[in-house]
């Protein structure tokens, strides 16, 4: 670096801090979000599985927490970063077959995968508690 | 025994092919979650609130509990490398970075080999 002469200060790329918020990149960050609680998520699954494994009570008890009041606000973080995660993946899996990069057509598939992911996190819960 | 460098045996092979490994198990683990996921869903749901007697007679059909393990370990897999990805991206020191994604990966094994022997013991009933 020395033998390149004296410092200069050349323009950067700009970062996230420049840029003003779009949809497209809230989207993305989304779905890395919605992929780590979903990785940390899986603590719940493996929670009822091996309860259900141990026996009648301690499938009981986790029956009872997932019904509980805080097991429910879980439930429903996990649900629709589960339903976010998989409508915005088949978005990513589009894409990756190429089709879907004009700007109208994604604005259009960003509010489909928002509303799609909102709508089945309150559908499941509603036939959920009516199956209950 | 060949004078030939290891160089230039290399050379002109082009490359070892397995460069897209990492992306496309994400894609193909991606891909058939879609309807694992699908199913799980609609199973847990119809069952929510089962007693345990109902929840363990569903376990214990072959199929379920086949689809249950293949979701399992789609499921690890793609968060193991999905959040190496994330790791590569943030975490710019390498010892750091390597140390975490190692750490995750034996944490996500491991919940992934209990509770596919928690599906086990339950399809076989033990």
């Amino acid at each position: 670096m020395a033998a390149d002469g004296p410092a200069t200060s050349r323009p950067v790329s700009p970062h996230i801090s420049i840029y003003r918020w779009q949809i497209n990149s809230v989207l993305s960050i989304l779905h890395r979000a919605t992929g780590v609680a979903l990785a940390v998520g899986t603590l719940l699954l493996v929670y009822w599985l091996v309860s259900a494994a141990a026996g009648p009570d301690a499938y009981r008890s986790a029956q009872g927490f997932i019904g509980s009041f805080i097991g429910q606000i879980l439930l429903i973080g996990w649900a629709w970063s589960l339903f976010y995660h998989l409508c915005n993946g088949i978005r990513h899996l589009i894409w990756d077959a190429g089709y879907g990069f004009e700007l109208s057509g994604m604005m259009r598939s960003s509010m489909i995968v928002l509303g799609t992911a909102s709508g089945l996190t309150v559908l499941a819960f509603i036939i959920g508690w009516i199956v209950w | 025994m060949s004078i030939r460098t290891p160089l230039a045996i290399a050379r002109n092979h082009g490359a070892a092919k397995d460069g897209v490994h990492h992306w496309w198990m994400q894609r193909l683990t991606a891909l058939a979650l879609v309807p694992l996921v699908l199913w799980f869903v609609i199973s847990i749901i119809s069952m929510a609130g089962a007693s345990y007697e109902r929840f363990t007679g569903w376990v214990s059909n072959p199929l379920v509990a086949a689809l249950l393990i293949a979701l399992l370990v789609a499921t690890f897999y793609h968060a193991a490398i999905g959040l190496q990805v994330i790791y590569e991206d943030y975490i710019s020191n390498h010892l750091r970075r390597r140390v975490i994604d190692v750490v995750t990966k034996f944490i996500l094994t491991l919940l992934g080999l209990v509770s596919i022997i928690a599906v086990i013991g339950l399809a076989v009933g033990v």
